[in-house]
């Protein structure tokens, strides 16, 4: 090969040559920062870095897997890292094989990710209920807080503590009130209980969250409406409001997911049937004979929080205009 | 024509003039009226007399004239300090704020009194600590004072904030963020229930007059911090007030951006011929825009004198005409003037006390050296 500059004729494989003038060593970083740059573009993209965190994580399951000890690592008594063996630690992509069978071996079994699927459909529902209870209960309580600091000051601490109370004890104290409850035709439904636990576990970070929002603007501000003689509400609904929302918007997403959590584990205390708690349960059953099985609700759980962090997520790109200036953390 | 003041020779040398209507006595039992008319009454001689050099052709004469208003002359102090005290846009009357109790307490105002009439354009000037900011807040309600009264347009504070008898603008701009210019601009409108139409109506007006028509659809955090000053400016206006209160607005720019500023808004309040009180820590700035300057002394905040400016303003009135580059041009003149450094030097005096002459050789050598041609008042 023939070029013009001096050295780049030995050093041409893999080396475009087009270029007179570029000696190896230039040509190289060239391809290098090209691949850089290639690298930094692939993992900015959020979608293609969430994939690949999942398949980080299922590599490390399957490399301790492959090389962990048999019997698992045991502290005294205590099993701290699992046994290696199919039946207690099943492969990823058995996992994911097993959601294409059908759920049992009874006839017209459905296949187990549809499944999992409506049983998440369902919990779903009751997470929104839920979570619209907790979302409108915390903003009620927010204002009252900050309208009148006396009850900020009596209300915070005992919503604070409310977070305290295991939910597994608190389950079925709903559901029996539940039952005694009759408001003219609205009887008491089972799903109910679990909405009420679900909105038990939401409305606190909203009520905390956005009494902070609405105590957010600056002095400056809160005086500028003093001076325009605006009373509490006109103030409320053109500055603490619009100043709430990047305060409430995290708040939110917090309270979606406690409310799947509250959802899930209410089911399992309460015995909802058709919800995705219960399937967890019921499925847990046969981690001896089909040890994938008990991971498709799992899975159906976490896609759960998901979707519903998802969703509040949409919900914080409508209110984009009063999120100006909010630091992307 | 106003009939001179009978008691006040027409070329007085005196700062604090002993004309009793032109004089705010510091802490003392009777509040007297600060007011342009008593001004334009001593002057008129003088005026005669400078007339003739006011109309030399373009420059700006070295002889001072009153050009804001020029009300009906009034025999006798006594009737004066009456109508006043009636048609005063604010009355402090013997006003005391303190914060905190006990030994730790800070005594921000004491016996504070001050009168400023309707149109005047008054400046509180002096050291930190000196309770400017809070005598201005308690004009705006914003703070109520410990003892003492403070009356806009006749009414108590509250009343008149209740009312919104006068637009406010602070030293951050203080603009929503989620609002656009126009939006900003708007809120006090909205929040006293003008209708859509009328709305948009006078914000157009609003942005014309600072300047940021082109702007109306921007965010605040867009726009400099010289812009977002003027959409301050503009939305104090937006109600069209009697009076209003800066408290060093154009104390976060830079010096350039402030003096173009100042002429602005001289212009703004020559058209709408509002009281202003304006809290600077500028001793030029003072000057340059007010009738009065009232300087104040710390620890606990007095008022220590009031010195009456006297500017022939005129080139930058609205009747002027003139293009935004002509007006800084006349501006700059402005401060370059006689009348105006003697007035900066008059001010720096009142705020310095006695340091600034006991430095000197000789205080009334001094004095003389600064000996002002004839036809110039100095009231």
């Amino acid at each position: 090969m023939t070029s013009p500059a001096a050295g780049t004729a030995e050093t041409a494989v893999g080396v475009p040559t087009g270029q007179p003038g570029i000696s190896p060593a230039s040509a190289r970083r060239a391809t290098a920062s090209r691949s850089g740059a290639l690298a930094a573009r692939v993992l900015g993209s959020k979608p293609v870095v969430a994939v690949l965190a999942v398949v980080v994580l299922a590599s490390v399951w399957e490399l301790y897997k492959a090389l962990g000890p048999d019997d698992g690592w045991s502290l005294g008594e205590t099993r701290l890292l699992p046994r290696t063996t199919d039946l207690a630690m099943p492969h990823t992509w058995e996992m994911v094989a097993r959601l294409f069978d059908p759920v049992s071996g009874a006839r017209d079994a459905p296949v187990l990710w549809r499944a999992v699927l409506e049983a998440g459909a369902l919990s779903l529902g009751i997470a929104v209920v839920g979570w619209v209870v907790g979302v409108t209960v915390g903003m009620l309580l927010a204002l009252a807080m900050q309208r009148l600091r006396v009850v900020e000051r009596a209300v915070l601490p005992l919503v604070v503590l409310s977070q305290t109370v295991p939910l597994i004890a608190l389950a079925p104290l709903v559901r029996s009130w539940g039952a005694k409850l009759e408001i003219g035709s609205l009887a008491w439904e089972p799903w109910m209980s679990v909405a009420v636990i679900a909105s038990y576990l939401a409305f606190f970070p909203v009520a905390v969250g956005m009494l902070r929002g609405l105590q957010s603007p600056d002095t400056i501000h809160v005086e500028l409406m003093t001076a325009y003689a605006a009373g509490w509400f006109a103030t409320l609904v053109r500055l603490r409001l619009p100043a709430a929302v990047p305060h409430l918007l995290p708040a939110l997403r917090l309270a979606a997911a406690n409310a799947v959590i509250g959802t899930v584990v209410a089911e399992v205390a309460t015995g909802l049937p058709g919800g995705i708690g219960r399937m967890i349960l019921e499925f847990a059953n046969f981690a001896s004979s089909d040890p994938a099985k008990p991971w498709a609700p799992i899975f159906g759980a976490v896609v759960l929080g998901l979707v519903a962090a998802g969703l509040v997520t949409l919900l914080g790109r409508s209110l984009g205009r009063f999120r100006r200036g909010e630091v992307v953390a | 024509m106003s009939q001179p003041d009978p008691q006040s020779p027409p070329l007085s040398t005196s700062a604090t003039s002993s004309a009793a209507p032109a004089s705010v006595m510091p802490s003392s039992a009777a509040p007297a009226s600060v007011m342009p008319s008593s001004a334009a009454a001593a002057s008129p001689a003088p005026a005669s007399t400078a007339t003739s050099s006011a109309e030399s052709a373009g420059a700006m004469p070295p002889g001072a004239e009153p050009a804001r208003t020029a009300p009906a002359p009034l025999a006798s102090p006594g009737a004066q300090r009456a109508q006043s005290a009636q048609a005063s846009a604010v009355h402090v009357d013997s006003v005391t704020r303190v914060f905190g109790r006990g030994a730790s307490q800070v005594v921000a105002l004491d016996d504070v009194s001050l009168t400023v009439a309707p149109g005047e354009f008054v400046s509180l000037i002096g050291p930190s600590g000196c309770g400017k900011s809070t005598l201005l807040r308690l004009v705006a309600d914003l703070d109520q004072p410990t003892s003492g009264t403070v009356e806009v347009f006749g009414r108590p504070a509250r009343q008149a904030r209740l009312s919104r008898e006068y637009g406010i603008a602070f030293q951050q701009a203080g603009l929503l963020p989620w609002r656009t210019v126009r939006a900003n601009v708007e809120l006090p409108l909205a929040l006293s229930g003008t209708g859509r139409g009328a709305r948009r109506e006078r914000v157009d007006h609003l942005l014309d007059l600072v300047g940021l028509a082109d702007f109306a659809d921007s965010f605040p955090d867009q726009l400099s911090g010289g812009m977002q000053q003027r959409v301050a400016i503009a939305r104090s206006l937006a109600e069209e007030p009697s009076l209003l209160l800066m408290d060093e607005p154009f104390g976060a720019l830079d010096e350039m951006t402030r003096e173009h500023l100042q002429t602005q808004l001289l212009r703004i309040c020559a058209e709408t011929r509002a009281a202003v009180v304006f809290v600077t820590h500028s001793i030029p700035e003072a000057v340059f825009l007010s009738d009065t300057v009232v300087v104040m002394s710390p620890r606990p905040g007095r008022i220590r004198e009031i010195v009456p400016v006297g500017l022939d303003r005129a080139g930058i009135a609205p009747a002027a005409a003139v293009s935004t580059a002509a007006e800084d041009a006349v501006g700059d003149d402005l401060r370059t003037a006689d009348a105006f450094v003697d007035a900066v030097a008059r001010v720096r005096t009142a705020l310095h006390g006695d340091l600034a002459s006991a430095g000197r050789p000789g205080g009334a050598a001094g004095e003389s050296r600064t000996a002002r041609p004839a036809g110039v008042d100095q009231r």
